[in-house]
C-alpha cells in the first residue's frame, strides 16, 4: 500500500467532506472521532485545573491562589476528568470504533442515537464549561450534602445539570452497545468467540444503564434542596446528610469500573497481540468483567466506613468489597500468564499495556488497605486516598485509553504514528506518574488530608516531590498529542493490518470503509486465534451493501 | 491503638509488596525471555489452565479474609469506648471546634487531654459534615449536622498533635485544624482549674432547664405535665406505640428539637420544639445535666 493508494480508495475518512458531513454523520467511526476531539479537550482542560493544583501545592502556605479558587480548582478537575474525560473515554471513542467492527457489523444497531449521545455529552459539557467560567463550583466533585444543596455560594445548579445532561449520553452508549453485541455479531462470532474488549464493554454498558439513572437522581435531589428548599439531605430541613452520600456512591463507585473495564478490554487486546498469543484463560478473563460489573454494584459503602454508618453495615461492606478484588486479581494473573512462551515486542502499546499492569496492581493492592476496615478509619479522606484512585483512574485508566489510541491509530486513520517518540512519551507518562503519585500514599499515611489549600510544613518534601512528577507527567501527555497530530500528515502508511492481529477490525482495509466491510464476514474461530492464519478464521461471504 | 493500625498496616505493605514484586518480575522476565526473535515466530497456543485459576482465586481469597477479619475486629474496638471513659463534647461549624469539658472548661480549635486515660468524644455540627482526624492517633470519624457521632483514643505519650478536618467543609476546610494538646493527669487537673474556668456543663445545664422552662412541665416528683427527667438518661422508655427504646444522648437531643417524633407513653404530644432557642453546646449542657442527676439519684438511694 502506498500514499496514492491510501488517497485513491474511498473509506469512510474522504467518502464525503464538509462540517456537516461530519456533524450530521451516523457512521459510528466518524462520531468516535467527535468524542475523540471532544474528549481530548476536556482532558486538557481538566489537566490545566492539575497542573494549578500542583503548582499551588508546592508551598505549604497556600500562596498561589485563594484558598475559595484552590476548592474551584480540584473540583472542577475532579468534575471535568470524571464525567468528560474518563468515563467517555474508551467506550465512546474506542468503543463507538470498533465494537462494531470487531463483531463484523456495519454500524451500532442505533446509529442516530448514537449521533445525539455525542449532542447530549456536549450540551451536558457546555452547560458545566458555563458553571466554570460563571466562576466555577467548589463542592468537590463528590457533591456532598448539605454543603452542596445549602451552603456552597457557587454554581452547583448549572454543574449538575450538566452531569444530569451528561449522565444520558452514557445510558444512551450502553444502551446501543448492549443491543449492537446482542443483535448484530457477524455469522459465525459466538459469545465465546468476542474478544475481551467486547466483554468488558458489555459489563460496562451494565453498568451504564443501572447505575447512571441514579446519581441522575441524586443530583437532581440536590438541585431541588438547593433551589425549592426541599428537605431531603439538610438536617436543619428535615433531611438526612448520609442519604446523598448512599445515592451519590451507588453509582459512583460503579462508575469507577466504568472507567477501569474498557481499559482492562484494551490491555487484554494489547497483550494478545503484542504476545502473539492468546489471551490465557479467556473464559475467566470475560466472566470477571461480569463479576466486576455485578459486584461493583454492593461495594458503595466502604466510602463510608467513617461517615457514621453501622458498624455491622461497615463490615458487610468491607467483606463485599475485598471479594469485588477477586475478578480483578483473576485479570492481573491471567495478562502476565500470557506473556508466558509468548512473543513479546516492545511496540508502544505494549508498553502502556505492561505499564497498566503495574500499575493497576499497585492501585489494587492499596484498594485492599482502603477495603480493611481498621487501616481505612486512618487513611480515608487523605492523599493515600487520592494516590490509590489515581493509580486506577490515571495509571490504568488513562495508560490502557492511550495504548488503545496508539494501537488502533493505523486502523481508525490509515497511517503510523512515530514509534520511537511514542516509546519515549509512554516511559515519560510511567516515570512521571509514578513520581507523582507515589509520594502521595507517603503523605497520606503521614496523615496529610486531602482538599487542603495550606498544609504543614513538613509534608512540603513529598509535595515538591510530586509537583515534580507531575511536570514530567505533563510532558508525557503533550507528547503524543503532538506526534499524532504530526502523523496524520505524514505517519507511514499503516496497511490493513500492520500489527499481524487476528480481531475481526484488522481483517478489513485502514481505514476502513464506510460500511466496514465489503463482503459479510464469517467467524470459524475466537479472536485470538493466533496459531492460525487470518485466512483460516475468517471467510468472507456476500457482499455486505447490496 | 495506633500500633495495633500501624500492625496491621505493614503486613498489608508486605502482602502488597510480596504481590507487586511477584508481577514485576514475572513481566519483565518473561517480556524479556520471550522478547520476539523474528518476525516470523510464531508461538505455540496455550488455551489457559484450571488448576492455576483455582490456585490464583483462592490464595488471594484466603488472605484477603484475614485482612478482612483483622480489619474488622480493629473496627469493632474503635466502635466501643471503655466504660471508664471521660467524656468531653465537640461542636464543629465552619470554620473552628469547639470543645466542652464536664467540668466547665471549654475551648476552641484546641483540646487539652490527660495521658494514659480513654476519651470518648461526642461530636455534632452546627451546619455541614465534618471530620474529626488526628493522624497520630489513627482515628478519624465524621462530624455530621443533626445527629452524634462518637470517637475515642487513648493517648500514650505526651505532647501536642495535629488536629484536622478530614471531610471538606467549605472555603476555609484546610483552615480548620487545630492541636491536642496531651498532659499528665496532674497536669492536666491544674489545666483544669485554672484560667477563666467557666461553670461546670450539668450546672449550666440545670440554669438552662429553669430559664427554657423545662422544668414547669418536667418536675422532679412526676407530677408534671411531661414525665420526670431524673433517672432517666441511659434508661428504657416505653413509647407511644408500644416501642421503646434508651434514652441516651441522640433520643434526648431529638426529644428537644422535634418533641413529638417520640412521645413517653401516657404523655400528651403537647412538648412545644425548641429548635432554634437552644444551641447544640445548650443541649450538651442539659445532657449533662440530666447524667448529673442519674447519679444524685444513685446518691441518695445510697444514702
Amino acid at each position: 500500500m502506498n500514499e496514492q493508494s491510501i488517497e485513491r480508495r474511498e473509506h469512510y475518512l474522504n467518502v464525503n467532506y464538509g462540517i456537516r458531513s461530519w456533524l450530521f454523520t451516523t457512521d459510528h467511526k466518524r462520531i468516535a472521532w467527535l468524542y475523540l476531539l471532544s474528549v481530548t479537550f476536556f482532558f486538557f482542560i481538566g489537566g490545566f485545573f492539575a497542573t494549578l493544583i500542583r503548582l499551588e501545592l508546592l508551598t505549604p502556605q497556600g500562596d498561589l491562589v485563594q484558598a475559595e479558587t484552590y476548592n474551584k480548582l480540584f473540583t472542577m478537575h475532579g468534575v471535568t476528568m470524571v464525567f468528560f474525560f474518563l468515563i467517555p473515554s474508551i467506550p465512546a471513542v474506542l468503543g463507538n470504533f470498533l465494537v462494531p467492527m470487531m463483531i463484523g457489523a456495519r454500524d451500532l444497531a442505533f446509529p442516530r442515537l448514537n449521533l445525539a449521545s455525542w449532542y447530549i455529552f456536549i450540551l451536558g459539557g457546555l452547560f458545566t464549561v458555563a458553571a466554570a467560567a460563571a466562576g466555577g463550583v467548589d463542592t468537590g466533585w463528590t457533591f456532598y450534602t448539605p454543603y452542596s444543596s445549602i451552603y456552597s455560594n457557587t454554581h452547583v445548579a448549572l454543574t449538575v445539570v450538566g452531569i444530569f445532561i451528561t449522565g444520558f449520553s452514557s445510558i444512551l452508549t450502553g444502551l446501543n452497545f448492549i443491543v449492537t453485541i446482542h443483535t448484530m455479531r457477524a455469522p459465525g462470532m459466538t459469545w465465546f468467540r468476542l474478544p475481551l474488549f467486547i466483554w468488558a464493554h458489555y459489563a460496562t454498558s451494565i453498568i451504564f444503564i443501572l447505575g447512571t439513572p441514579v446519581i441522575a437522581i441524586a443530583l437532581t435531589l440536590v438541585g431541588l434542596e438547593r433551589i425549592f428548599h426541599l428537605g431531603i439531605f439538610d438536617p436543619a430541613l428535615g433531611g438526612d446528610p448520609l442519604l446523598f452520600q448512599h445515592l451519590f456512591w451507588f453509582y459512583s463507585h460503579p462508575a469507577v469500573y466504568i472507567m477501569i473495564l474498557p481499559a482492562m478490554g484494551v490491555v487484554s487486546e494489547l497483550i494478545a497481540c503484542f504476545s502473539r498469543k492468546r489471551v490465557f484463560g479467556y473464559g475467566f478473563v470475560a466472566f470477571s468483567s461480569l463479576a466486576i460489573a455485578v459486584l461493583g454494584f454492593l461495594v458503595w459503602g466502604h466510602h463510608m466506613f467513617v461517615a457514621g454508618q453501622s458498624v455491622h453495615a461497615g463490615m458487610v461492606f468491607s467483606l463485599l468489597s475485598f471479594l469485588v478484588a477477586i475478578p480483578s486479581a483473576i485479570k492481573v494473573f491471567n495478562w502476565t500468564a500470557t506473556l508466558h512462551k509468548g512473543s513479546v515486542s516492545y511496540n508502544a502499546p505494549m508498553l502502556y499495556a505492561l505499564g497498566f499492569i503495574g500499575l493497576f496492581t499497585i492501585g489494587g493492592l492499596t484498594g485492599l488497605f482502603l477495603a480493611t476496615l481498621g487501616i481505612d478509619i486512618h487513611v480515608h479522606d487523605t492523599y493515600f486516598v487520592i494516590a490509590h484512585f489515581h493509580y486506577i483512574m490515571v495509571g490504568g485508566a488513562v495508560m490502557g485509553y492511550l495504548g488503545g489510541i496508539h494501537f488502533w491509530w493505523p486502523k481508525m486513520t490509515g497511517r503510523i504514528y512515530p514509534e520511537v517518540w511514542a516509546r519515549i512519551a509512554a516511559l515519560v507518562i510511567f516515570i512521571g506518574f509514578n513520581l507523582t503519585f507515589f509520594p502521595q500514599f507517603i503523605l497520606g499515611y503521614l496523615g496529610m488530608p486531602r482538599r487542603y489549600h495550606v498544609y504543614p510544613p513538613e509534608f512540603q518534601v513529598l509535595n515538591v516531590m510530586s509537583t515534580a512528577g507531575a511536570s514530567i507527567l505533563a510532558v508525557g501527555y503533550v507528547l503524543p498529542l503532538l506526534y499524532l497530530m504530526w502523523s496524520l500528515r505524514y505517519g507511514a502508511v499503516a496497511g490493513a493490518n500492520p500489527w499481524r492481529a487476528r480481531g475481526l477490525e484488522w481483517q478489513t482495509a485502514s481505514p476502513p470503509p464506510t460500511d466496514n466491510f465489503d463482503r459479510t464476514p464469517i467467524v470459524t474461530e475466537g479472536a485470538y486465534a493466533y496459531e492460525k492464519e487470518p485466512e483460516e478464521i475468517y471467510t468472507f461471504g456476500k457482499p455486505a451493501h447490496v | 491503638m495506633a500500633a495495633r493500625v500501624d500492625a496491621l498496616f505493614f503486613f498489608l505493605v508486605g502482602v502488597s509488596l510480596f504481590f507487586a514484586a511477584l508481577i514485576c518480575i514475572l513481566i519483565v522476565y518473561f517480556a524479556i525471555k520471550y522478547r520476539r526473535r523474528s518476525e516470523d515466530e510464531q508461538p505455540a497456543p496455550i488455551e489457559g489452565d484450571l488448576r492455576l485459576e483455582i490456585l490464583w482465586t483462592v490464595i488471594p481469597l484466603g488472605l484477603t479474609m484475614v485482612m478482612f477479619v483483622w480489619g474488622a475486629k480493629l473496627f469493632f474496638v474503635t466502635y466501643h469506648p471503655p466504660s471508664n471513659s471521660l467524656e468531653i463534647n465537640v461542636v464543629a461549624k465552619q470554620w473552628m471546634w469547639k470543645v466542652q469539658h464536664p467540668e466547665g472548661q471549654s475551648e476552641i480549635d484546641e483540646l487539652h487531654i490527660p495521658l494514659g486515660r480513654p476519651i470518648k468524644l461526642i461530636l455534632t455540627s452546627q451546619d455541614v459534615i465534618h471530620d474529626f482526624f488526628v493522624p497520630a492517633f489513627r482515628v478519624k470519624k465524621d462530624v455530621l449536622p443533626g445527629r452524634y457521632t462518637t470517637l475515642w483514643f487513648e493517648a500514650t505519650k505526651a505532647g501536642e498533635y495535629h488536629l484536622f478536618c478530614a471531610q471538606y467543609c467549605g472555603t476555609q476546610h484546610s483552615g480548620m485544624v487545630g492541636r491536642i494538646v496531651v498532659m499528665e493527669p496532674t497536669q492536666y487537673q491544674t489545666w483544669l482549674s485554672g484560667g477563666t474556668t467557666g461553670i461546670a456543663m450539668a450546672t449550666a445545664g440545670a440554669k438552662l432547664f429553669q430559664t427554657l422552662g423545662c422544668a414547669t412541665c418536667h418536675m422532679e416528683n412526676d407530677t408534671g405535665r411531661g414525665p420526670s427527667l431524673v433517672g432517666l438518661f441511659g434508661k428504657t422508655v416505653q413509647l407511644q406505640g408500644g416501642k421503646s427504646m434508651v434514652a441516651d444522648e441522640t433520643y434526648i437531643r431529638e426529644s428537644i428539637l422535634n418533641p413529638s417524633a417520640k412521645v413517653v407513653a401516657g404523655y400528651q404530644p403537647i412538648m412545644p420544639t425548641f429548635k432554634g432557642l437552644i444551641s447544640e453546646d445548650g443541649i450538651f449542657q442539659i445532657i449533662a445535666y440530666l447524667k448529673s442527676l442519674n447519679r444524685q439519684e444513685g446518691a441518695q438511694a445510697q444514702k
